[in-house]
């Protein structure tokens, strides 16, 4: 397949970004959407220009450290996938594509398609957790959870910290990837017994970032790779009213 | 010079790790914070051993390259964790566990430190139900269990695919609450490039910043490695593109030594591969195999005509199938340990069987599908599934899955002894960076455990031993003449990189190296191709730091810059890993020399002169290593040829 790539390029932080058009040859549909990149990085190189920065790891869809805004839509045109499993067969050949980092004011640019995701780690670190120390817990079968819950804590505990949902939303809210974790330990008993503070704290902390607030649109939800769902938003919302009753 | 103290405690084994616990040192709360302690690693090992110690009053410094410790590539793990709970009932128990990890690892382990790791292997599961870690459970709400290779008992604790994910989340979570609190001060996409050492003692490390390129100091106490393994020297591996063998190299180059190198875990189930723009391969869980069925057309001209677009696997007819785990070993069947059932697939493809691109093999679900319902198996899979129909665009409830080995896991790693300590003071390893515990071979599942065991667990007690005597030690200067030399040495060799301006970019360099190291270092290995491999790895290693091209400066954030410098120590791993398996006159676990094998092409192991750890020590540039040996003791276990037929 033969590609023309609108890529922004952004030396550092405080510098000025631009689209620069590249163009790329004979790439197989097989290929995943960053090894695409890795080849026209190449091609870049081979020029003795500077390749383009990127966010990734583990290159299979669950570090969370790609992030593409591809055509106008977080991780590109397929659904439920991260950038990293995008397939170059979902392009056709001849195509002309826009790729762009996450643009949110709480995810500020590094350089070229590399944002600063530190704010998710930050509202975690206010209370994304069951507190424990290590040792003194009980068996783990002491307390039994039903299946069903179990399945539910799992769905939400899927989330990989991408930001793809905060980059969909149009007023950068952070409410899914916070909901999924204050969903995740909602549901199970051990979560349970801090439930009020933990709402609190992340809500509270995912203002002070400066994420907006959730009028939703649904957005998040279409957009993110794991399918978490809207429900989760529903139950922090009644958590954090309960949190705040109580 | 260092030596080779293993630091065994005395007393029977299924004592000793209580009695350690009983006379070690100790550190009081007071004096607790007062003493620094750097963890390189945020994966299991790393995550779990720094917030434990913050919670017990530590300094903590904790560092990972990628923007988040939640990144690390723990979280790829997919199919579960080892406990010896024997929730099932069939049968498991801490022997047992200790004697599957011992028998997997072909006698090749340490009993003290395998036994400990059963030991604590269900604190684990505790730990993590406590966190919140959403593992699988059964109608009535208790934990659910699979079986994995290499055992006969169901022990393997998970959640969906994705245990690592759930497991590492848990640990982040355990050290976001110690970074909330102040115990722990978190690093991210900040690189170690060198340790630091003061009167030999490990003090500190020297770091890049990945953003702004600034070079940075750090002091403490004692230095914990957690950087996982070196698999990805071969280019071409299940790792994350960023693992790296680079802080175990680093420590090597300063005194601890390396053990075992040439023990790599070469994974049976995954994603052929399929083309050279390829950049890296996937992983499809071997929790596959306790319901997939491994086989390949029985007749050479059905496998070529598959190859040929001619026939479709549907197409084969029963009888036309070869199962080849479930013929040659029918007591494990496809639930053979990962090294028999790789050197399989690979007999059968060398030998002309093979599918796909002729290297390649059916994982079939078709049975599985019919006995329990694709419902089941849906749940069991799904997202595996998904997974593969992303990546190869086909659906596997329909066609087989085509699987291959690849690169997987680094059993070998820094030599270190009982309490965790290298052969530096002050200076440990945990999780893969290490070598300890799984000896020429890992079991599935057991990786997650051991670094959850050494973090949690282990590390949190007896790093206390060594700093009960540091207690009277103020902080660490980063002014002292080591730390300056060091920062010197680190910029003279990143100046020395991005003054090479060669030809060749840092990636096809790799990829030439890893497939060379793929060839001659990789699933069969002989004494010619050791040889070779040798001698042209150092003539890699001259045309490197001839020829290499970094654009950019080393002052920015410059992903070639980091690449360039991981690979440079790659070439040198794989020089090494060459070393050891051309001493390793015998067949054992992940390592085959084809020369040492039974009739029936099972790994012929020697132990009259091969029953040893071989820990490598460092002797400079253009010198020789020396390689030092721990004799291995079984005392509690009868050394047997492993059979899994
Ligand atoms: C695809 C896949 C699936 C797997 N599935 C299973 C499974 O089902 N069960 C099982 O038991 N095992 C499994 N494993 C193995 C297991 O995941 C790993 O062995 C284990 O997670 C390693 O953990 P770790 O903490 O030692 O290192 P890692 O998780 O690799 O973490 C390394 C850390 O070190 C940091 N780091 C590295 N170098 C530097 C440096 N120079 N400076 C600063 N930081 C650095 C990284 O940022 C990272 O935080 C799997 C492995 C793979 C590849
Ligand atoms: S909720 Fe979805 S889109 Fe948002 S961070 Fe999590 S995985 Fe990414
Ligand atoms: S690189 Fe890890 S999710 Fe894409």
């Amino acid at each position: 397949m033969d590609l023309t790539l609108k890529i922004w390029r952004q030396e550092n932080a405080r510098a000025k970004g631009k689209f620069v058009t590249y163009q790329v040859t004979d790439i197989s549909p097989d290929s995943s959407f960053l090894e695409m990149l890795d080849v026209l990085n190449q091609q870049i190189i081979d020029k003795l220009e500077k390749p383009v920065c990127f966010d990734h790891d583990c290159r299979e869809g669950i570090c969370g450290a790609c992030g593409l805004y591809i055509n106008g839509r977080p991780h590109g045109p397929d659904s439920a996938v991260t950038t990293c499993q995008l397939h170059m067969r979902k392009f056709k050949d001849g195509d002309t594509i826009v790729i762009e980092p996450w643009r949110a004011k709480p995810f500020p640019i590094i350089k070229d398609l590399v944002a600063d995701r530190i704010a998710f780690d930050k509202i975690i670190h206010a209370g994304g957790y069951i507190s424990v120390n290590t040792g003194g817990v009980p068996d783990a079968n002491a307390i039994p959870i039903p299946r069903n819950l179990a399945e539910i804590s799992m769905d939400a505990a899927a989330c990989i910290g991408c930001g793809a949902c905060v980059a969909a939303c149009k007023n950068a809210s952070a409410m899914l990837f916070v909901a999924a974790k204050v969903s995740q330990f909602a549901v199970l008993p051990q979560g349970k017994v801090e439930a009020s503070e933990r709402v609190k704290a992340m809500v509270a902390k995912m203002d002070e970032l400066g994420f907006g607030s959730c009028t939703n649109t649904g957005a998040c939800e279409a957009e993110c790779p794991k399918e978490i769902s809207l429900s989760h938003i529903a139950r922090l919302n009644r958590e954090f009213y309960t949190a705040k009753i109580c | 010079m260092a030596t080779l103290n293993s630091k065994i405690p005395d007393g029977p084994l299924a004592e000793k790790w209580t009695n350690y616990k009983a006379i070690q040192k100790l550190v009081n709360p007071a004096n607790k914070r007062k003493l620094d302690i750097i963890v390189v690693g945020t994966g299991l090992a790393g995550a779990s051993a720094a917030a434990s110690l913050g919670e017990l009053g530590f300094n903590v410094k904790a560092f990972c390259y990628q923007d988040s410790p939640r990144r690390a590539h723990s979280i790829a793990a997919q199919g579960g964790i080892n406990a010896a709970k024997n929730y099932q009932n069939d049968g498991d128990s801490v022997y047992r566990l200790f004697y599957d990890t011992i028998k997997g690892g072909d006698y090749r382990s340490r009993e003290a430190n395998v036994y400990r790791l059963a030991e604590v292997s269900n604190n684990i599961i505790d730990q993590c139900v406590a966190q919140g870690v959403p593992f699988a459970r059964e109608y009535g709400g208790l934990l659910d269990n699979r079986s994995f290779g290499g055992a006969q008992v169901s022990r393997t604790f998970y959640a969906r695919g994705q245990t690592g994910q759930q497991l590492l989340l848990g640990a982040y979570g355990a050290l976001s609450r110690q970074i909330h609190k102040g115990t722990v001060k978190i690093f991210t996409r900040n690189e170690m490039l060198d340790v630091v050492l003061v009167d030999g003692k490990a003090r500190g490390i020297i770091t890049r910043n990945l953003i702004s390129g600034e070079i940075e100091r750090h002091a403490a106490h004692a230095v914990v490695i957690a950087s996982g393994g070196y698999g990805n020297a071969f280019f071409l591996s299940t790792n994350a593109m960023g693992s790296n063998g680079s802080a175990a190299w680093q420590i090597y180059k300063k005194g601890s030594f390396f053990a075992n190198p040439a023990f790599v875990q070469i994974h049976p189930t995954c994603i052929p591969v399929h083309g050279s723009f390829q950049s890296k391969l996937t992983l499809m869980s071997e929790s596959l195999r306790n319901d997939g069925r491994i086989w390949v057309p029985k007749k050479q001209e059905d496998a070529e005509a598959i190859r040929a677009g001619k026939l479709k696997p549907t197409d084969i007819p029963e009888e036309a199938r070869d199962y080849y785990l479930e013929r040659r070993y029918p007591a494990f069947g496809n639930l053979v340990p990962r090294d028999v059932a790789s050197r399989a697939a690979k007999e059968r493809c060398d030998a002309g069987f093979g599918v796909g691109t002729g290297l390649a093999v059916y994982l079939d679900f078709t049975d599985a599908i019919q006995r329990l319902g694709k419902e089941v198996v849906e749940a069991r899979y799904g997202n595996l599934f998904q997974m593969y129909e992303k990546i190869v665009d086909e659906n596997p409830y329909e066609t087989p899955m085509m699987i291959y080995p690849a690169i997987h896991y680094t059993m070998g790693g820094t030599w270190v002894d009982y309490e965790l300590m290298t052969s530096v003071p002050g200076l440990y390893s945990i999780g893969e960076s290490n070598f300890s515990d799984h000896g020429a071979n890992r079991l599935g599942a057991s990786a997650l455990m051991q670094g959850l065991a050494d973090g949690y667990f282990v590390l949190p007690y007896t790093i206390q031993n060594y700093l009960a005597d540091e207690i009277r030690t103020p902080k660490i200067s980063t002014d002292l003449p080591e730390f300056t030399e060091a920062v010197k040495n680190v910029q003279d060799r990143l100046y020395r990189l991005m003054n090479i301006k060669g030809k060749q970019s840092v990636d096809s360099f790799h990829k030439k190296f890893g497939l060379l190291l793929w060839d001659l270092v990789g699933m069969s290995r002989n004494k010619e191709g050791l040889q070779k491999a040798l001698k042209n790895f150092k003539l890699l290693k001259e045309e490197f730091w001839k020829d290499i091209r970094i654009p950019g400066e080393p002052e920015e954030m410059n992903p070639e810059l980091e690449k360039a410098s991981r690979v440079a120590d790659f070439i040198e791993i794989g020089e090494l890993m060459a070393r050891d398996a051309l001493n390793r006159e015998e067949s054992c676990g992940g390592h085959f020399r084809e020369e040492f094998q039974t009739e029936e092409g099972e790994a012929l192991r020697n132990d009259k002169d091969f029953m040893y750890v071989a820990a490598w020590e460092y002797k400079g540039p253009d010198k020789d290593p020396v390689l030092h040996k721990e004799l291995l003791k079984y005392e509690n276990i009868e050394v047997k040829q492993r059979n899994y037929k």
